[in-house]
């Protein structure tokens, strides 16, 4: 398994590793009179695997929805892989993208929900195959061979036939990574994936998910609450307070001898 | 395209009284398919099964035949052994009992919506059932039906024109009467317009009420 | 009492008819419902005005007088003419097309945001998503209320015989007038309506049954009796309800 980008070769894709894969900026996004994200800027080179962390309220989910173009930014740019996510170019000028654009610069990007959102209506099996069929046109065979790799992956080879409502929460979302996978993102969006799990079930999802990042060079960009997790994944840590990044660095850095005295407040009442 | 506009203009009158009967038809119906609708209701939550059984037989065959087959049997078939009646009171009793059998659903959900605690609480404060009901229960149940049953009195008025079918001088009736006696076709468009009219506000309005009483 | 003969050259090509006419009206309404519902739903807001418009305009019209007015008001004014029952089952097809069509709106409202969601990360197409992951989703929810506005239908579809359409209520009236016997013309007609009913009703159900095992939920028995209403948030009746 591996996150080359074999389906997406009409794509300039300056995106070397070590190189920038991700680019806010100054993004801008209101909910109401309720500034979510301020002049937000951050980038995240390709490759790595970042950790969004916070309060809730500060933003973090927020950053994910945004893209996976989920909501659209008030304010300001996101670029991925050098193209730009929510605009394109027209006669020197930056114009709101069309649907087309968008979802030529989204094919680079996954994502796995805190409520695994399978679709209840489609076999596991079919869960998998029913994107990489319909829209990057590959054919069934070739997406039920890469499903069933997949869900060997995931530990969930056996339950091809079953409906989603069968299966334990823990074994939803890993079919959900699964499925996420099958698109061959660059990018892996993971919106508090455990959250929404029973205790015993979290480590089975944390398992698979620490495999595929230390076995794929796929970039994730995680939003979690389970700092252990964080810490073993991350290669950078970003500590986020009412829509600002306040401080980032390496997990141990941040999670042995953090600056900033949010920071602390933060790690105080959650470790 | 033919179209005159004076045949308009000389239906006038005879629309407006058509108005007034299909109007006082609704009314009358409303009063009966309400106060049925309730009773039939009620008795559906009866614990003796020789009341649920016989009701709920008896508005499963209403609701699920049709009002116009319905008002030729009242019309044609009663006064065989019964009371002769008018059209127009043909057209109340058809409308009224027919449509009795939708607001007994209506009332169903209703009384089903009030929490299980109001009945018990009611036992605990050992009220008599006549007065759980009237003043604990039914409260309650009727304010948030309000807007469901105003929907079917819309629904009441767009099916009231099959008075017509047994000579009923509504709205419809009259534009009959009017194009077959003049050999003209222009009063059915002002009734069908008038329907529109007369329809889409009311249920606009209870949109509104509805967004007032419930939640 | 009703002669046989009469019985087989009347009652039952109206049975005939009675059917006919409800499969084609109920077919026009089908075909009319799911591009209003789904329009109904756009993001560009003229196309939902003027889908919303249709349902609006057609839910308060009486169905009666809209088939007197294709049937007699029509021919003459546009200098074009056909069959009753083409005129029947056009104003009831139109009609119960805009009531079909708040089901299939509010069917579609209720599917989750979520699945939206799960579609856009996927890179669905609108079309896709919709053709994909929503209808699949909402149908199951349509069926109670569409087997609800059939029944409606059915009995709706009565007033054909008032233009002139020889259903199997315009050959009970014929009969009335013929034998002057109405009550058990009557009681036999009602009988027969309570029986297609019936049946329509255990169709539906299988329906419902076997779409709801088609996207893994387990479907509840219902008994025999248990009513022939089917329980739904959307009122096919009154044409309200359901999710906004």
């Amino acid at each position: 398994m591996s996150a080359d980008n074999s389906t997406s070769q009409e794509i300039p894709n300056p995106a070397v590793d070590g190189s920038e894969l991700i680019r806010f900026d100054k993004v801008v996004k209101r909910y109401g009179s309720n500034t979510v994200l301020d002049q937000l800027d951050f980038s995240v080179a390709s490759g790595k695997h970042v950790t969004l962390i916070g309060p809730s309220g500060s933003g973090k989910t927020t950053i994910l929805r945004l893209l996976m173009t989920l909501v659209r930014p008030d304010e300001g740019t996101i670029r991925v892989g050098g193209q730009y996510l929510t605009h394109e170019e027209k006669n020197g000028r930056l114009v709101p993208a069309g649907e087309k654009h968008v979802r030529e610069v989204r094919k680079n990007i996954g994502m796995v929900f805190q409520q695994f959102n399978l679709f209840p209506n489609m076999k596991v099996l079919r869960n998998l195959m029913e994107a990489p069929v319909t829209v990057l046109g590959l054919s069934k065979d070739e997406a039920e061979q890469r499903a069933r790799e997949l869900l060997d992956l995931v530990g969930l080879g056996d339950r091809c036939d079953a409906y989603p409502t069968q299966l334990s929460g823990g074994q939803q979302q890993r079919v959900a990574i699964a499925r996420a996978l099958a698109m061959r993102p660059q990018v892996l969006l993971l919106d508090e994936v455990t959250s929404a799990l029973d205790p015993e079930l979290v480590a089975g999802v944390l398992d698979v998910l620490r495999d595929i990042a230390h076995t794929t060079d796929i970039t994730m960009l995680c939003v979690t609450h389970e700092m252990n997790f964080a810490r073993d994944i991350s290669d950078q840590v970003l500590m986020f307070d009412s829509g600002h990044v306040i401080e980032s660095g390496t997990p141990e850095k941040i999670f042995t001898e953090p600056e900033h005295e949010r920071t602390r407040e933060f790690l105080g009442a959650v470790l | 395209m033919n179209w005159n506009w004076s045949h308009v203009d000389d239906f006038m009158p005879l629309f407006w009284d058509g108005v007034e009967l299909t109007l006082k038809a609704l009314l009358f119906g409303t009063l009966i398919a309400f106060s049925l609708g309730l009773v039939w209701a009620i008795a559906q939550r009866s614990e003796k099964k020789w009341i649920r059984w016989p009701v709920t037989v008896v508005t499963e065959f209403i609701r699920n035949t049709p009002l116009l087959v319905q008002l030729f049997f009242l019309f044609y078939v009663v006064p065989e052994w019964g009371p002769s009646m008018s059209p127009l009171t043909t057209g109340v009793v058809g409308l009224g009992l027919h449509y009795s059998t939708y607001t007994s659903e209506v009332y169903r959900a209703g009384i089903e919506g009030v929490p299980a605690g109001q009945w018990e609480a009611a036992t605990a404060l050992s009220l008599s059932k006549r007065r759980t009901w009237t003043s604990v229960i039914l409260p309650q149940a009727v304010r948030r039906v309000i807007p469901a049953l105003g929907n079917y009195v819309i629904v009441m008025l767009k099916e009231s024109p099959q008075m017509a079918a047994i000579g009923a001088l509504d709205m419809l009736g009259q534009a009959q009467g009017y194009s077959q006696a003049t050999f003209t076709y222009e009063a059915i468009s002002v009734v069908g317009v008038a329907f529109i009219v007369i329809a889409y506000p009311a249920s606009l309005l209870l949109r509104a009420l509805e967004r007032r009483l419930v939640r | 009492m009703m002669s046989s003969e009469f019985f087989q050259n009347w009652f039952l090509p109206g049975i005939w008819v009675t059917i006919q006419v409800t499969f084609f009206s109920a077919a026009l309404a089908f075909v009319i419902a799911f591009p209003i519902g789904v329009l109904r739903t756009s993001r560009v807001w003229i196309v939902r005005f003027l889908a919303g418009a249709y349902f609006e305009i057609f839910r308060s019209t009486s169905s009666l007088v809209f088939m007197f007015w294709i049937a007699f008001t029509v021919p003459p004014v546009f200098h074009i003419s056909f069959q009753p029952m083409f005129a029947g089952v056009l104003a009831l097809g139109i009609t119960y097309g805009a009531y079909a069509s708040e089901i299939v709106r509010g069917a579609l409202a209720a599917v989750p945001a979520a699945q939206r969601e799960a579609g856009i990360a996927l890179n669905f197409t609108p079309a896709q998503r919709l053709r994909r992951i929503e209808l699949p989703q909402a149908w199951p929810e349509m069926l109670p209320p569409f087997n609800n506005l059939l029944i409606e239908l059915l009995k709706g579809t009565s007033l054909v015989s008032l233009i002139a359409v020889a259903d199997m209520t315009f050959a009970g009236d014929l009969l009335r007038l013929v034998t002057n016997e109405s009550a058990p013309i009557y009681t036999l007609l009602l009988g027969l309506y309570f029986v297609l009913a019936f049946l329509l009703t255990r169709g539906m159900r299988l329906l419902e049954r076997h779409a709801k095992k088609r996207v893994g939920q387990t479907p509840e028995k219902t008994s025999l009796f248990g009513g022939m209403r089917s329980r739904s948030s959307i009122d096919a009746v009154t044409g309200t309800g359901g999710a906004k």
